[in-house]
């Protein structure tokens, strides 16, 4: 594994561990929910997009702290080092394609997370309910968008079909010991594809019949290899914490 | 699309059981369904409620602040309507 320079031995040991992956999906896609701070479309909505980044903000700590040095392992890792999927990674685009983009992937840590917490992960038990309410708030807003007007059926259409061939990634098996080693990948492929498609049939959208794998094909993200856009939302992610190393307020 | 365009609801709370439901402010939301969500997302984030209502603001009568003193006025001296003259059977909370 690359771009681990500086990380303390127990930090370090963590970049193998199954459960790195999973931690890192959830802070990535915390700061790409935080990016709307300031920016979303209303008041209210804003909030929401913040308490899911701040959930997910917390399961992300809860495990890199089980894992090893919490700021080490955000903070001080290329790249390389980082195991998320792609699609935590793409940027929010407009709000249908963050809507989408947090359907696809809240339905499918629900699912993950359930299994997880029946396999006797305990920090799993208490993220399903926070991702069940997150998959309930992408719902709500793919059928209104979806079901709306011409303008935000098109929108969500066009978020539906370019995240698409992100999610295939997302049942590649991570292996290792463990919980996630045991987790049944084709049974979370078969119930998210359930989930999506009855989702988008109310919401008179179409489920995309492209390739579900990405021109990486094999758990990219998991692998260390991210797109294009990963490499700036980690610079601004970690540049305050590498220019004043060790800082506090 | 700007929240001026979504109509107005007032957001009731029930902090706990046994307690009626109180009004804890606004919002704005495209139906009451996202209304219900936002509320939770904006009043009950620090585990402040067991139980939430919305009601559209326009479905509200209320006083007008004019008629304040025919309204309000003609209580202000009958303090024998307050129950301070009968004392409280013991076990009896929330009154």
């Amino acid at each position: 594994m690359t771009g681990s320079e500086g990380l303390s031995a127990r930090s370090a040991a963590a970049l193998s561990d199954p459960l790195l992956p999973l931690a890192d999906d959830s802070l990535v896609l915390s700061h790409r929910l935080g990016e709307w701070a300031g920016h979303a479309p209303v008041l209210e909505e804003e909030l929401a997009l913040a308490n899911i980044a701040l959930d997910l903000l917390g399961q992300a700590r809860a495990l890199y702290a089980e894992l090893g040095e919490e700021d080490e392992l955000a903070f001080l890792r290329e790249e390389r080092a980082f195991r998320n999927c792609q699609l935590a990674e793409q940027p929010g685009g407009d709000f249908a394609h963050t809507m989408v983009r947090q359907l696809y992937f809240s339905a499918w840590q629900e699912l993950l997370y359930a299994q997880l917490a029946e396999l006797g992960q305990p920090l799993a038990a208490k993220a399903v309910k926070e991702s069940e309410y997150h998959r309930d708030h992408a719902e709500h807003w793919t059928l209104r968008l979806g079901d709306g007007t011409e303008e935000s059926h098109a929108r969500a259409q066009r978020a539906a079909d370019s995240l698409w061939r992100f999610t295939g990634e997302l049942f590649e098996p991570i292996a290792g010991p463990g919980p996630v080693g045991e987790v049944d990948w084709d049974a979370l492929r078969t119930g998210w594809t359930e989930r999506i498609t009855r989702t988008f049939e109310r919401a008179t959208l179409t489920v995309p019949e492209s390739p579900q794998e990405g021109a990486w094909k094999a758990g990219a993200g998991r692998q260390g290899i991210h797109t294009e856009p990963f490499g700036r939302m980690l610079a601004e992610m970690q540049h305050l914490h590498r220019s004043h190393p060790g800082a506090s307020w | 699309m700007s929240g001026t365009d979504w109509p107005l609801w007032e957001v009731f709370v029930r902090s706990r059981r046994g307690l009626s439901h109180t009004h804890a402010g606004s919002l704005h939301a495209p139906d009451a369904e996202m209304a219900l969500r936002n509320a939770r997302d904006l009043y009950t984030r620090r585990s402040e409620g067991v139980s939430v209502w919305v009601v559209p603001s326009h479905e509200i009568t209320a006083s007008s602040p004019d008629e304040k003193d025919p309204f309000f006025g003609p209580a202000a001296d009958k303090p024998y309507r307050h129950p301070t003259f009968y004392e409280v059977p013991e076990g009896v909370r929330n009154l």
